[in-house]
């Protein structure tokens, strides 16, 4: 799982108000490089929960990587900045795309529910009593 | 990439080894397959560059052809650990990056809008009734951009009625009929495998500011 899709999953256990976001824990994990796709994140930027990103790259053992605030698009699109080294925009990239958790746990904020994540997979089942009706 | 090519490479995926009928666990097809993604990409634009989710995944097909098509970020959703495992592998195989999560549908909670597209081959419904509605209508709420579904054509008036009345879909409409070649363990039949006319649907979901609920 990548944070990507931390950031869209959330908990469903009954009683729950929204599930989200999952605290993550990490036991393991890797990284796997794929290209940066300016567009792409340009797009998404606006759909993101930045504070549920920089709370997962942290836990993911990226504390640096995100400023806690969102960057302003000026800077993160600006000319040159998707090559160069460490710029907003390639941690950006990174954080969404190129983490990939391995082992861990997804932990809902609502309920104390824990959800493994086993060969990268989050499990995320209910027990019969926790289903909604 | 030509439509021939993306069904040549879905046809290498290796298939469910030991489906599990109250699943209704059968691949969906390479025939199949390509022409749904190849005609959601070129036809509307909503594969490449995109977030996609493939609701009950399976072996990955519908999944592993939206990243063959670049999708930028997939994510492949199943009931059954095993399968996800079969997933995992297909996309390994290609050197497709793509996200895995095991969960009931019914159950799902996707929050924001993140996800584009939507993607699925459900459960016709023969095994457990009603499964069809509950992947549709879930497809709708999570999807932003539009949802790719194939359904029986013996039932396309119902599904039309259904996703624009009580699934937040504004449009429902039927892109092609196409056969699916069902094995027979999903009919009472006795040959082999059985014929079943399918339909290729595109919904468009409603705005998320505009929905009821
Ligand atoms: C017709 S198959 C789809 C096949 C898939 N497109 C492929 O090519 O392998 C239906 C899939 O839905 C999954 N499934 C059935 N009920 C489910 C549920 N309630 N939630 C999530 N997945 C489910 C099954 O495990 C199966 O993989």
């Amino acid at each position: 799982m990548r944070l990507l899709t931390h950031n869209f999953l959330a908990s469903n256990v009954r009683g729950v108000s929204t599930g989200y976001p999952l605290a993550l824990e990490v036991a393991k994990s890797s990284i796997k490089e794929v290209e940066l796709n300016a567009d792409f994140l340009r797009g998404i930027l606006p759909k993101l929960d930045w504070r549920a990103l920089v709370a997962a790259a942290s836990a993911a053992g990226f504390p640096d990587l995100l400023a806690a605030e969102q960057p302003q698009e000026a800077e993160l699109f600006a000319d040159g900045a998707a090559d160069a080294e460490g710029s907003a925009i390639r941690r950006l990239h990174h954080a969404l795309l190129e983490i990939h958790v391995d082992e861990g746990a997804l932990v809902c904020p609502d309920s104390g529910r824990s959800f493994p994540i086993l060969k990268g997979v989050p499990n995320m089942l209910l027990h019969e009593d926790e289903v909604r009706h | 990439m030509k439509l021939k090519q993306l069904e040549g490479l879905l046809g290498g995926l290796t298939q469910f080894a030991d489906p599990k009928v109250e699943l209704e666990q059968y691949a969906t097809g390479p025939h199949i397959a390509s022409r749904m993604l190849y005609t959601a990409e070129n036809s509307f634009d909503d594969i490449s560059g995109k977030v996609v989710a493939d609701f009950g995944c399976g072996c990955g097909t519908l999944a592993i052809a939206s990243a063959l098509l670049d999708a930028e970020h997939v994510t492949g959703i199943d009931i059954d650990l095993q399968s996800l495992e079969l997933a995992q592998e297909n996309a390994t195989d290609l050197e497709l990056d793509i996200d895995l999560i095991q969960c009931d549908i019914k159950n799902l909670n996707l929050a924001g809008l993140l996800v584009d597209t939507v993607v699925m081959n459900p459960p016709f419904g023969t095994k457990r009734k009603g499964a069809d509605m509950d992947f549709l209508s879930m497809g709708l709420k999570v999807a932003s951009q539009a949802v790719y579904s194939l359904h029986k054509t013996s039932t396309r008036e119902y599904i039309k009625k259904a996703a624009i009345r009580n699934c937040n879909a504004i449009s429902a409409e039927v892109l092609c009929e196409l056969r699916y070649a069902l094995p027979q363990t999903y009919k009472f039949h006795n040959k082999k495998e059985v014929d079943v006319a399918v339909d290729l649907w595109r919904f468009v979901p409603r705005a998320r500011d505009e929905r009821a609920s």
